[in-house]
């Protein structure tokens, strides 16, 4: 795990991008612990479940009310402790993380999953491009996070970047407290099987990803 | 209008190009679809529900005081959202409709709400009102209130509301509208807290979809935002909405109203 870090840390890679563009909001104001109460109550008041969409969805997780206390950009000595536990809690499985970049790209392309709209566990997607670019057949792609075009091309498909590209999809917050990107596995959109498919997406050689 | 639809979709369907390139086929494309807008259509059936008389005290809207005097409809969207001493809270467009069909019609808030999101074939009673008020406005600078305590305090929750992430996927109103020159797919992204992007988008609301053949309000903008942030189903016309949309439309304050438009 502490290895994982390191190469994260090394790399630069979604992470660093997706905070960068959150710090330059000047005017993004801090949140106090009594407007974090304030907000809270009022979603409880004004919300209704519908679906798999339940009120517990309201209540803030330790990331959440440090990230909206600090605007997005905490202090390190309290970012650290908090992305330590999140990336202890990913379960990396043993074995071969590469699944199928197919499946994987129709994950990609999904958007679907985790709305009151949506069945729970049903043809869940990972919203990638809503976000990223990732096959350059792809042109409707999102730029809130980074290109991730050849992204096993330049990084290489050893098990140390699987464990990576796994973990950072599973939650993304492990890398970089504040990140806007989802943490998929965490929240429970995607399971094993989907982010497997997604690292064969970013990191199989044969997916169009790397072409 | 539907073949001119058809054939700029057609168009932006070829063969990958640069972003840039088809950005200005999406503006293109716009264009085309803003100069046979069928928005008159949805305008004239709001006339119809507005002079309708309905409920249990049989009763039309004709006397529902959108904050200009009862039944003065001229320039009254544009001065929403904004206190109602009658009900002691802010309202914006909508949730004033919703005020006047339960106290002069009579109606159920149930009854009332039941159905106030409509479909390609059948726009909603409160779809129609809302385009045949806001075209009343059209030309007129907007100018909610911001002098009344609540209307302040309004503001202020909206702002924080903006912000507030939450949610199983960690999402505020800005992880998508927070940042400059950012898309979601091909869909430029406005930074709602910015005037000068705030305002081009609070001057055509309530507008007309291309994409979903509806005519489409604020409140739905609320509720499918809140949607696809994996959060549970704010109620129609609650005070999280109302502020939400007193935070962006005193943002854009100032801006001629052109609505209802027409969107992609």
């Amino acid at each position: 795990m502490r290895s994982l870090l390191t190469l994260a840390s090394g790399c630069a890679l979604l992470a660093a991008c997706a905070t960068q563009s959150i710090v330059t909001l000047q005017e993004h104001p801090k949140a106090t612990a009594r407007d974090l109460e304030e907000v809270t109550a009022v979603l409880k008041r004004d919300f209704r479940e519908r679906g798999q969409a339940k009120l517990s969805r309201i209540e803030l997780d330790d990331v959440q009310r440090v990230c909206n206390l600090h605007a997005d950009n905490p202090p390190a000595e309290l970012a650290r402790p908090l992305e330590e536990a999140q990336l202890k809690a990913i379960p990396i499985p043993n074995g071969e993380l590469i699944g199928d970049w197919k499946r994987g790209e129709r994950i990609a392309q999904s958007g679907r999953g985790s709305m009151w709209t949506d069945k729970a566990g049903v043809q869940d997607g990972g919203g990638c491009y809503n976000c990223h670019q990732l096959s350059p057949k792809e042109a409707a792609f999102g730029t809130i996070g980074p290109s991730l075009a050849g992204f096993g091309k330049t990084r290489g498909s050893n098990r140390e970047m699987q464990q990576y590209a796994y973990g950072k999809i599973y939650n993304a917050k492990a890398y970089n407290l504040c990140s806007q990107m989802p943490r998929l596995g965490h929240a429970g959109t995607l399971n094993e099987q989907q982010i497997k498919d997604l690292v064969a997406l970013l990191l199989d050689p044969a997916s169009p990803v790397n072409q | 209008m539907r073949a001119v639809a058809c054939s700029a979709l057609i168009a932006l369907t070829l063969a990958p190009q640069s972003a840039s390139a088809q950005k200005s086929q999406y503006e293109e494309y716009q264009r085309m679809t803003a100069a046979s807008a069928p928005v008159e259509l949805f305008e004239l059936a709001g006339e119809a529900a507005w002079k309708k008389r309905q409920g249990p005290k049989n009763a039309s809207l004709e006397q529902c005081d959108l904050g200009q005097g009862a039944g003065v409809l001229k320039g009254a969207y544009a001065g929403l959202p904004r206190y109602f001493a009658d009900a002691d809270r802010v309202m914006d467009l909508e949730t004033r409709l919703l005020h006047c069909m339960m106290t002069l019609q009579g109606r159920s808030r149930d009854e009332a709400t039941k159905r106030v999101f409509g479909s390609a074939d059948q726009a909603s009673e409160m779809e129609v009102l809302s385009a045949y008020v806001a075209g009343q406005s059209h030309g007129m600078p907007m100018r909610p209130g911001k002098d009344h305590p609540k209307e302040k305090a309004a503001y202020l929750l909206g702002q924080k509301l903006f912000f507030h992430r939450a949610g199983p996927w960690d999402f505020s109103c800005a992880s998508c509208h927070g940042d400059e020159g950012k898309r979601i797919r091909m869909s430029d992204l406005p930074v709602l807290y910015k005037p000068q992007h705030v305002q081009p988008l609070m001057a055509t609301w309530p507008a007309y979809r291309v994409s979903t053949s509806k005519i489409v309000t604020l409140q739905w903008r609320m509720n499918d935002c809140y949607r696809q942030m994996r959060m549970p189903e704010p109620v129609f016309g609650s005070d999280t909405t109302v502020a939400l949309l007193t935070f962006m439309t005193q943002t854009a304050e100032g801006v001629q109203y052109r609505g209802p438009a027409i969107k992609r």
